[in-house]
């Protein structure tokens, strides 16, 4: 494959797997937490650097997986103890974060990890660092990270789809039920840190966000099912990829970044124009009506 | 063996007391109304004996086990303002999670489900919107939708958590309707209320809270103007009202 193939190819998994995830943060609430994890993810892969001397998938996994649940536990702890939920979000992460930059600035500096590329990513080198099995180059090895969570994803998903959509629409009752809502609250917080840590690489701390909520929000607004929900946010982040580099490479801009613009151009068709709840869409049967009765 | 039993029950939210030392033997097959002022600890109550709230003391048991083990034996109707009424779901789907319980973790539901969460939309008279959009149900729809969620269920003992508030008047005439029929199947159902105008004609037994259990009994017992001073401190009007209306009758 080219490397253009492979640059989109990557983009258009990093779409996925965020919007599938991001569907069950964005329906809880928690759009703040995908925020939080994907700053203190830095953390997570910067010990793991540090701890095993290796910049390796599977550390980073580990690493990663390791701080994003430390920061949901952190979270939740403080929010027992009487914290409002997003002051405790805003104390964990910002902390988690500084001890990752400051790791980062006194041990990294002769490592191939600085602070811009994590945060903004650059999906333009992903097909230079490539994977070989059998003496076989198989592409980028952002690529089969990606490839890998997302089906972790759909599989967790799939399996516990009953079990997600009901902690998600009634915790309570759900809890009444037997269901066990604290360990699905970590499950997905543990796919949210993996799926941050795969999309790393290529879209970095800040703009991985962007793919994480946006892309759901704007499904939200097109469906009232959550199973349709789930295939639109996926389809949404998908196209923003694809669409974001091509408008990269027409501007010469930064890729990462016109990827997570194009979502934010996805949300806001989705918002004036869905067919039930668009502004515009509205406005218009609004004006048919009028038009019919005076007619 | 009673269906609900709290042996000194008491709550706390953070150090402070929210229910103190409770004890109740509910009787079985009895319509029972919850009732105190705002914030007196009703919703707690409920959510303490499900589990959902931890208690700081006291002992609670169903049918005379856990609560864990008799979860099937219970159906529950939190406040309907507990949820997110925008989440992307019909009102089949909300009824079916009801299922979920016996269904089993990480099991999908079979048809028999479906059927049964139909016949429960059915029989609170939303059948023909089985398949919209929650968001665009009313209020009293949205009650409607969770009290055929409890009944498939296929409890023993309902806990519903102010099904009356705010609903429309077909929708409160639904509600007593089945709770009539669940009484007379012989389940035990505790309703938490916070109209007192109406609790003397739709509950058996009541149950006073505020913080403390002031009186448990019977309602003709129960419901007399010295309990509802103990219970709202004299505050309300509907208290005169009643006091008039007692003088009336002697």
């Amino acid at each position: 494959m080219s490397f253009e193939a492979w640059i989109i190819a990557t983009g258009v998994l990093v779409g996925v797997s965020c919007g599938l995830i991001g569907t069950f943060l964005v329906l809880r609430s928690m759009a703040m937490l995908a925020d939080a994890i994907s700053h203190t993810v830095l953390l997570g892969i910067v010990g793991a650097f540090l701890v095993t001397g290796s910049l390796d998938g599977i550390y980073m996994f580990i690493g990663a997986a390791a701080t994003g649940l430390l920061t949901a536990f952190l979270v939740q702890l403080l929010h027992s103890k009487g914290v409002q939920s997003d002051a405790a979000i805003g104390v964990v992460f910002t902390s988690l974060f500084a001890i990752g930059v400051i790791l980062l600035s006194v041990y990294g500096a002769n490592v191939h990890l600085d602070i811009e590329h994590s945060l903004m990513g650059e999906i333009a080198f992903v097909p230079w660092n490539t994977v070989t099995v059998f003496g076989v180059d198989i592409g980028p090895k952002a690529f089969w990270m990606l490839a890998s969570v997302l089906v972790l994803n759909v599989v967790l998903i799939s399996v516990c789809y009953k079990e997600f959509k009901i902690a998600s629409f009634d915790p309570q009752m759900a809890l009444a039920l037997g269901i066990p809502v604290l360990l699905i609250h970590y499950v997905q917080m543990g796919m949210l840190s993996l799926t941050t840590v795969a999309s790393f690489d290529s879209v970095g701390a800040v703009l991985v966000v962007a793919m994480l909520i946006v892309p759901p929000a704007a499904a939200h607004l097109l469906t009232d099912r959550l199973l349709y929900m789930l295939i639109l946010s996926a389809l949404i982040g998908g196209l923003s990829a694809v669409m974001g580099y091509f408008f990269a490479t027409w501007l010469n801009v930064s890729i990462s970044g016109a990827m997570a613009a194009m979502t934010g151009v996805c949300y806001a068709s989705a918002f004036l124009f869905s067919p039930a709840n668009g502004v515009i869409t509205k406005k218009l049967r609004t004006l048919n009506m009028q038009k019919e009765r005076a007619g | 063996m009673f269906p609900v039993e709290l042996d000194n029950v008491t709550v706390a939210y953070h150090k402070k007391p929210v229910l103190q030392d409770i004890s109740l033997q509910v009787p079985e097959g009895k319509l029972i109304g919850i009732i105190g002022p705002n914030g007196a600890g009703k919703s707690t109550l409920i959510k303490t004996i499900l589990g959902l709230v931890p208690r700081a003391s006291g002992d609670i048991s169903i049918y005379g086990k856990d609560y864990k083990d008799q979860r099937t034996r219970i159906g529950y109707v939190p406040q309907r303002g507990s949820v997110d009424w925008d989440f992307p779901t019909s009102p089949l789907d909300v009824v079916l999670m009801g299922r979920y319980g016996r269904i089993g973790l990480l099991k999908r539901p079979k048809k028999a489900d479906v059927e049964m969460a139909k016949a429960a939309l059915t029989k609170v008279g939303m059948h023909d919107y089985a398949k919209r959009q929650i968001s665009q149900l009313s209020g009293g729809q949205q009650q409607r939708v969770f009290l055929a969620r409890a009944l498939c269920q296929n409890a023993d003992i309902y806990f519903m958590d102010e099904p009356f508030a705010g609903v429309d008047a077909a929708t409160e005439r639904a509600i007593m309707t089945l709770l009539a029929e669940l009484k007379e199947k012989g389940k035990t159902v505790l309703v938490v209320h916070h109209d007192l105008q109406t609790a003397e004609d739709y509950f058996d037994w009541i149950l006073l809270l505020h913080l403390r259990k002031i009186a448990f009994g019977p309602t003709e017992n129960v419901f007399t103007i010295e309990n509802l001073q103990k219970t709202y401190g004299g505050r309300l009007t509907f208290l005169k009202d009643k006091v008039l209306a007692e003088g009336h009758k002697e």
